[in-house]
């Protein structure tokens, strides 16, 4: 059974139409990869899924765990289960990071000893608890915050936006390890741009998403091994091949 | 004094600079006077109102109290451990022990200012004398309360503070009206003077009602090595609040900070500022306010930092959020630089929620109105202050309420 299932999505941002007519399905117990380059729509796609207002559905549907989640709200999709560590999160002001780690695990007893335990598994300052969320975290730090609060939120479904980007050697081997350690026996989907965070994290498949539409699917591997070799030209290819095909079979219906 | 009542005269019709300008023919002098009366046996609403602005009437954790209902005096009282160390009592009572009053009479704040402080001299109704004595360090806070219980009544009260040399005390000051009361006019001078390694942390807190205009109008004079802490809270509504605060970092290495907490709400009308004039060598000043607008409410939140001197430095912060769109924030940050060496900086940022602030914590399990809320509570973070512990649990409690109750 799928976890995640996008059902032909089409996605406008002010207006703008952002992702076409997108399908990806994620089974359960599987992660998978998403690949593109910048602007290609990878961001937009995750929140959509989170269901963040700027993003429009204007076709299309979202299940999640066999539930329509298409039209309900953010914190309805976070409590059936989806957790996402953000590419770039807002800094707020007066909100500690250690109030919402410990809402996740509040009730759970010692919620005050685990939120250390939780901080150290990925070599994070248990300072920064008391610290104003993502206000002058430096970019590695707020990758190792927005991890931890995943981990704290022990979610069905992880979504993980560029969780390598920014990040140092040192802290990528801690932060993969413990995404990896993380998804053993859980579904996730890995946003990534150059595929760092794959030398720790086990992934099944991967899709690449070109100009808001998914180019193509395949062997997590296979997949980025070939970009870099070729690049994202190699999966334009690809899909205006692909683009053609539909259009002559449009052509020949008529 | 006659000098400074023919200033007054003088002034009677002079309108102050900012702020509404009030008819002040309409409001009432007339009051019974109210007998002596100790704090813990004040009656229960007043008792009650008081708690609200942080004064407790039954003095624990206080080392004092002076205590004013309209224009009587009813209390004022200093804790056994502390005699001989503070003093609390009436300017009125001040005149009569000490023939040096006149020497911090009219001293920072001019009595031709404008009408409000022409007011005050020509209709005085006490006020408070605080003042730490030499060496003194007094542990507990002192407290003093400035009450009204009559509908539509003016009261003018004249305030000295004196912490004398390396002396340290803490004061909180509540004003507030009887839930009866719906307009009225308060006129607060208040005088202050830090003086050599003297340290003073003072917090005033407001309560009024939806119809009351008020008119604080303060000095302060530090002089060296000597810090200022100003701590202000006014989360209720009023019609019309308008003051600008003035600290003197006259002396070497003298310190003043300004902490400001607003929240607007109904129709308020608050014009809110602080000023620091750095004139000693290596004096330094620190503007932080945080403005909260909401319903119909308006907010001028000023700041002005003036070097004087050329090792001088200050910084000024205002942040400004707005919970409705009929709500309106002007911050007005100023610096004035005379000398070359003189470093003033400030930032200034006003705005609604970001929608993407709420989303990120929605995205977190939050609902709207919790991530609102979290958001609303944070900005009004008073652990950026610095203040004491005990004190900072105090106004967290009250900002927490004031939030819980809006949103």
């Amino acid at each position: 059974m799928d976890v995640l299932k996008l059902e032909d999505l089409s996605v406008e941002i002010a207006g703008k139409r952002i992702l076409n007519h997108v399908d990806l399905a994620v089974p359960k117990g599987k992660v998978h990869v998403l690949f593109g380059p910048n602007g290609s729509g990878k961001t937009s796609l995750i929140h959509t899924i989170l269901g963040f207002s700027s993003c429009k559905v204007v076709s299309g549907k979202i299940w999640f765990d066999g539930v329509d989640i298409t039209n309900i709200p953010i914190n309805e999709r976070v409590k059936l289960g989806i957790g996402i560590a953000f590419q770039n999160p807002p800094a707020i002001r007066g909100v500690k990071l250690g109030h919402v780690v410990r809402s996740y695990i509040e009730g759970e007893g010692r919620a005050a000893r685990k939120d250390i335990r939780l901080a150290r598994a990925v070599n994070f300052p248990i300072e920064f608890l008391d610290r104003d969320l993502n206000l002058g975290f430096s970019g590695g730090e707020i990758k190792r915050s927005e991890i931890l609060q995943v981990l704290a939120q022990k979610p069905k479904f992880a979504i993980l936006d560029e969780p390598d980007s920014g990040v140092d050697v040192e802290n990528l081997e801690v932060i993969g390890k413990a995404i990896n350690n993380f998804l053993e026996g859980r579904s996730g989907l890995i946003v990534t741009h150059l595929g760092h965070i794959l030398n720790y994290v086990k992934a099944d498949v991967a899709h690449v998403l070109i100009d808001g539409r998914v180019a193509c699917s395949g062997k997590s591997t296979k997949v980025l091994s070939q970009i870099l070799k070729e690049g994202y030209t190699w999966c334009e290819r690809c899909l205006r091949e692909r683009e053609t095909e539909e259009c002559r079979g449009k052509r020949r219906k008529r | 004094m006659q000098g400074k009542k023919e200033e007054a005269l003088k002034a009677r019709e002079k309108p102050a600079a900012l702020g509404p300008d009030l008819d002040l023919r309409g409001f009432t002098r007339d009051v019974k006077p109210w007998r002596c009366c100790p704090a813990p046996s004040l009656p229960r609403d007043i008792a009650q109102q008081s708690l609200n602005v942080g004064v407790r009437p039954d003095e624990k954790g206080r080392a004092g109290t002076y205590f004013q209902i309209d224009h009587s005096t009813v209390s004022r009282a200093i804790r056994k451990t502390f005699e001989g160390k503070a003093e609390v009592m009436s300017t009125e009572e001040a005149f009569k022990k000490y023939d040096w009053m006149d020497d911090y009479w009219w001293k920072v704040v001019a009595v031709d200012a404008d009408k409000y402080t022409a007011l005050a001299e020509l209709e005085w109704d006490k006020g408070y004398f605080i003042r730490a004595l030499e060496g003194q360090k007094i542990t507990l806070p002192l407290q003093a309360c400035l009450f009204i219980s009559k509908d539509n009544l003016n009261q003018n009260v004249h305030n000295v503070i004196i912490a004398e040399p390396n002396s340290e005390m803490q004061i909180i000051t509540g004003c507030t009206v009887h839930p009866n009361v719906q307009r009225g006019l308060h006129v607060g001078i208040s005088e202050f003077f830090v003086k050599e390694g003297a340290k003073l942390t003072f917090t005033m807190i407001h309560n009024w009602a939806q119809n009351f205009d008020v008119r604080p109008r303060t000095g302060v004079l530090i002089e060296d090595d000597a810090t200022f802490v100003n701590n202000y809270v006014c989360l209720k509504p009023v019609k019309s609040l308008q003051m600008y605060p003035v600290a003197y970092c006259k002396g070497t290495n003298s310190r003043a900070r300004f902490n400001s907490i607003l929240y607007g709400s109904e129709k308020s009308y608050l014009d809110v500022g602080s000023k620091v004039v750095l004139q000693g060598a290596g004096s330094r000043g620190e503007v932080t306010a945080r403005a909260i607008a909401s319903d119909n409410s308006h907010i001028y939140a000023r700041g002005l930092l003036i070097g004087e001197h050329e090792d001088s430095k200050a910084h000024l912060e205002c942040r400004g959020l707005l919970l409705s769109d009929s709500s309106l924030i002007h911050a007005v940050p100023e610096l004035i630089a005379k000398v070359e060496g003189a470093e003033l900086s400030h930032e200034a940022a006003v705005g609604k929620i970001a929608e993407e602030q709420i989303q990120y914590l929605m995205a977190r399990g939050f609902s709207e109105s919790e991530a609102e809320s979290l958001i609303v509570r944070g900005f009004m973070d008073v652990s950026i202050f610095g203040l004491p512990s005990q004190l900072q649990d105090e106004i967290k409690k009250m900002v927490d309420i004031t939030t819980a109750r809006v949103l």
